[in-house]
C-alpha cells in the first residue's frame, strides 16, 4: 500500500497548478475560520478580564448578571449571610463599575474602577511601580498599565486627576494578565473609598468573592447561596457564563458563526472543484489502474490520501498563517483581540477533514463508476 | 504450438435493453495458444474491443465462459478478477494512459508496485524492462517528453513488467506512422512473445498483418474467419 500511496503524492504534488489551486483554497479556508474564531475567542477571553484578574474562586451574584460590567449591586446582608456559610474561609466585597476621570488635559476619560475589600486588598493586581500600602494612602489608586493606559495620558506615580469631583492621585502601576473588552482604562482602589468617590444607588456591593475551605464545600456553599435568593459560580462557571451570553444573546456568536461558515463554504468550493477537476482529468489514468488490476479500495485510498495530504498541508500553512498574521497584529496593535485556542485549532480540523471528506466523497464516486472498459473504447 | 492460453466458449455480451438492446459478441468461440501472436481483427463495431475486454476480466458476458490457463475467469469474485488482471494480464492500451505526472520507470513501475514490491526495488526492475524495451536513457523524463513510439515502448514495458502470461493490444500502431508501428510490432515479436506468452492484438492495420500467427476476421459481433498469418511456421 505505501508505494501506491507514493503514486497517489506523486500524482497529485507533480500536478503543481491544481495542487497550488488546492492548496490556496484550503489554507485561504482555514485561515479565514482560525481568524474568526480567534478573534472571537480573544474577545471572549476579554469579556471576563476582570473575573480572570481578580482570580476569585467563588463568585456571589445577583442571578441576572450576565458580564462583570453588568454587575447589580447586592444588599450588605448577603455579605455577612455568605460569609456564615459553613465552608467559606473567607468572603470579601468587590466593587466594580465605570466613572468618567477628568484628566489633568480636562479632557474626560471613562475607567473601570474596581474597589478590592478594605481590610485584605484580595484580587489585587501585581504591581510594577509603587507600593500596594500605599492604596490607603488618601486618594490612593493603582492604574494598570494595558493597551488602555495611554488613554489616561500616560500617568506617572503621583499623577493627580479628578473623579467626581474628588481628586485622585496615582500611588501605583499595575500589569493585569488579561486586557479589557471594552477599551477602557482600569484603576484599582479599596471598596469604601469607591463607593465614596462614584455614586451609587441604596446597595453597593458588586460581587461577593469567597475563598471556601475545599472544593468539597464549593457545592454547599452555592445551595446556600442560592437559598438566599442570588447565585454562587465557581471562577470558570463565570467565565463560561459569560461566553453564553456573548455567544447567545449577542449577536456575536451568530455573526461570527456565519463567516466561519462562509469561509468553510468558500473552502469547500475552491477545494472541492478544483479536487474534482483534478479527479475528472485523471478518470482515465484511474481507469487505466483498474484495468491493469487495482482493486475498488485501492483506488479509493489512493483518493482518500491525497485529499488528506493535501487537507492537511493546507491546514498547516493556514494555521501558520493566521498565527503569523495575528503575531505580527499584536505587535504593531496590542489591543487587537484575537487568541488562538486548542478549541479553534480542532473546530478548523474538523473543518478540513470535513472538506476533505467531502471532496473525496465526489472523486471516490466518479472513479468507482469508471468502468476499465471505458479505457478501451477510449 | 504450446498449450492453450484463452479457451472462449460461446461467448454473448450485448448492450442496453428492450429495442435499444444491441449484441456487440454473438456466440463467440475460439482458442488462443502459449507462443502465438493472434490478431483480431474487423471494422469499426464489430466486436473486437469488447471480446478483448470479456477475455481480459474486464467486461462480464452475457452468456459463455472464458478459461484462461484452465481457470474460469467470471466464476472468480470481483477482487479476484482484478488480481487475474494483475498477475495474469497485461495491458497495453490504444492511448497509452501513461500517466505524465510520474517519470517512464515510474510509469513502467506501477504494476510492481501494485504487486506490493518495494518501491526501490520496483524502480530498479522497471529501469531492466525499459532495458528491454530499448528506451532506459529516457527513464527519468516524464511520458509526455517522449515521441509517440518511445510512449509505446513505455505501455510494452509497462505492460510486460509483471510478468503477465496472456498481453493484449489494442490497436497498437493506430497512433503511430506505418514505418514505427511496423518497427514496434517487429520488435514484439521478436523479445516479448515467448513459448510461454500469449499475444493477443485488435488491430485494423493490414501493415502489420505479416507478424501475426493468426488473423481472426470479426463483423457484426461474429467470428467470420480465422487465417493463418504470414509468420505462422508451417
Amino acid at each position: 500500500m505505501k508505494g501506491i500511496l507514493k503514486i497517489a503524492y506523486k500524482l497529485l504534488v507533480n500536478d503543481r497548478a491544481k495542487f497550488a489551486a488546492l492548496l490556496v483554497g484550503i489554507t485561504f479556508a482555514v485561515f479565514l475560520m482560525v481568524m474568526m474564531t480567534s478573534m472571537f475567542a480573544g474577545i471572549l477571553h476579554r469579556s471576563s478580564s476582570t473575573v480572570i484578574n481578580i482570580g476569585a474562586k467563588v463568585w456571589v451574584m445577583d442571578p441576572a448578571v450576565n458580564t462583570p460590567a453588568s454587575s447589580i449591586p447586592m444588599p450588605d446582608y448577603v455579605l455577612d449571610a455568605v460569609r456564615s456559610i459553613n465552608g467559606v474561609k473567607f468572603a470579601v466585597p468587590l466593587y466594580s463599575g465605570v466613572a468618567q476621570v477628568k484628566l489633568r488635559s480636562g479632557v474626560y476619560q471613562a475607567a473601570t474602577v474596581l474597589g478590592l475589600d478594605d481590610a485584605s486588598l484580595y484580587g489585587r493586581p501585581a504591581l510594577l511601580e509603587g507600593n500596594i500600602e500605599n492604596i490607603y494612602a488618601e486618594n490612593g489608586f493603582i492604574v494598570v498599565r494595558d493597551t488602555e493606559y495611554p488613554k489616561l495620558e500616560n500617568p506617572r506615580l503621583g499623577t493627580e486627576f479628578e473623579l467626581n469631583d474628588h481628586r485622585g492621585v496615582v500611588v501605583g502601576i499595575a500589569q493585569v494578565t488579561t486586557g479589557g473588552l471594552f477599551g477602557i482604562p482600569t484603576l484599582y482602589t479599596t471598596y469604601n473609598r469607591a463607593i465614596q468617590y462614584i455614586p451609587n444607588p441604596r446597595y453597593t456591593v458588586s460581587y461577593i468573592l469567597v475563598e471556601p475551605k475545599s472544593s468539597d464545600a464549593v457545592q454547599f456553599i452555592k445551595q446556600q447561596v442560592s437559598a438566599l435568593g442570588y447565585v454562587a459560580f465557581t471562577k470558570d462557571e463565570f467565565i463560561r457564563k459569560i461566553s453564553r451570553f456573548y455567544k447567545y444573546q449577542t449577536g456575536l456568536g451568530i455573526n461570527v458563526l456565519l463567516m466561519t461558515v462562509i469561509s468553510f463554504i468558500v473552502g469547500l468550493s475552491i477545494s472541492g472543484q478544483t479536487f474534482y477537476t483534478f479527479i475528472l482529468e485523471n478518470l482515465d489514468k484511474f481507469g487505466a489502474l483498474k484495468a491493469i488490476g487495482a482493486k475498488g479500495r485501492v483506488l479509493i485510498s489512493m483518493i482518500l490520501f491525497q485529499a488528506t495530504f493535501t487537507a492537511l498541508t493546507g491546514y498547516g500553512l493556514g494555521v501558520g498563517l493566521a498565527s503569523f498574521i495575528i503575531a505580527m497584529a499584536k505587535l504593531r496593535l496590542p489591543s487587537y483581540a484575537a487568541k488562538i485556542t486548542y478549541g479553534n485549532l480542532v473546530l478548523a480540523f474538523i473543518m478540513v477533514l470535513v472538506i476533505a471528506g467531502i471532496s473525496s466523497y465526489i472523486g471516490v464516486r466518479k472513479v468507482l463508476r469508471i468502468e476499465p472498459f471505458d479505457i478501451f473504447r477510449g | 504450438m504450446a498449450g492453450t492460453a484463452v479457451e472462449a466458449t460461446n461467448l454473448v455480451k450485448w448492450f442496453g435493453e428492450g429495442d435499444a438492446k444491441t449484441f456487440a459478441v454473438r456466440d463467440v468461440s475460439f482458442d488462443a495458444f502459449f507462443g502465438e501472436m493472434l490478431y483480431i481483427e474487423g471494422p469499426s463495431g464489430s466486436g473486437k474491443t469488447t471480446l478483448l475486454s470479456v477475455i481480459s476480466g474486464i467486461l462480464r458476458p452475457n452468456s459463455g465462459r472464458v478459461l484462461v490457463e484452465d481457470t474460469d475467469i467470471w466464476n472468480l469474485t470481483s477482487d479476484q478478477i482484478a488480481d487475474f488482471r494483475l498477475n495474469k494480464i497485461g495491458f497495453v492500451f490504444q492511448d497509452y494512459h501513461l500517466f505524465p505526472r510520474l517519470t517512464t520507470a515510474e510509469n513502467v513501475a506501477i504494476p510492481l508496485i501494485m504487486k506490493k514490491l518495494d518501491w526501490n526495488e520496483s524502480i530498479s526492475m522497471a529501469m531492466d524492462y525499459l532495458d528491454i524495451v530499448g528506451i532506459r536513457d529516457r527513464a527519468l523524463l516524464p511520458p509526455v517528453k517522449l515521441s509517440g513510439g518511445e510512449q509505446q515502448r513505455v505501455a510494452i514495458a509497462r505492460a510486460i513488467a509483471g510478468r503477465p502470461d496472456i498481453l493484449i493490444f489494442d490497436e497498437p500502431t493506430a497512433s503511430l506512422d506505418g514505418d514505427t508501428g511496423r518497427r514496434i510490432v517487429d520488435f514484439v515479436k521478436k523479445n516479448v512473445l515467448t513459448e510461454n506468452r500469449c499475444i493477443i492484438t485488435v488491430t485494423h492495420d493490414s501493415r502489420i498483418f505479416e507478424y501475426a500467427d493468426r488473423i481472426m476476421r470479426m463483423e457484426d459481433g461474429r467470428i467470420i474467419g480465422v487465417e493463418k498469418g504470414d509468420a505462422r511456421e508451417e
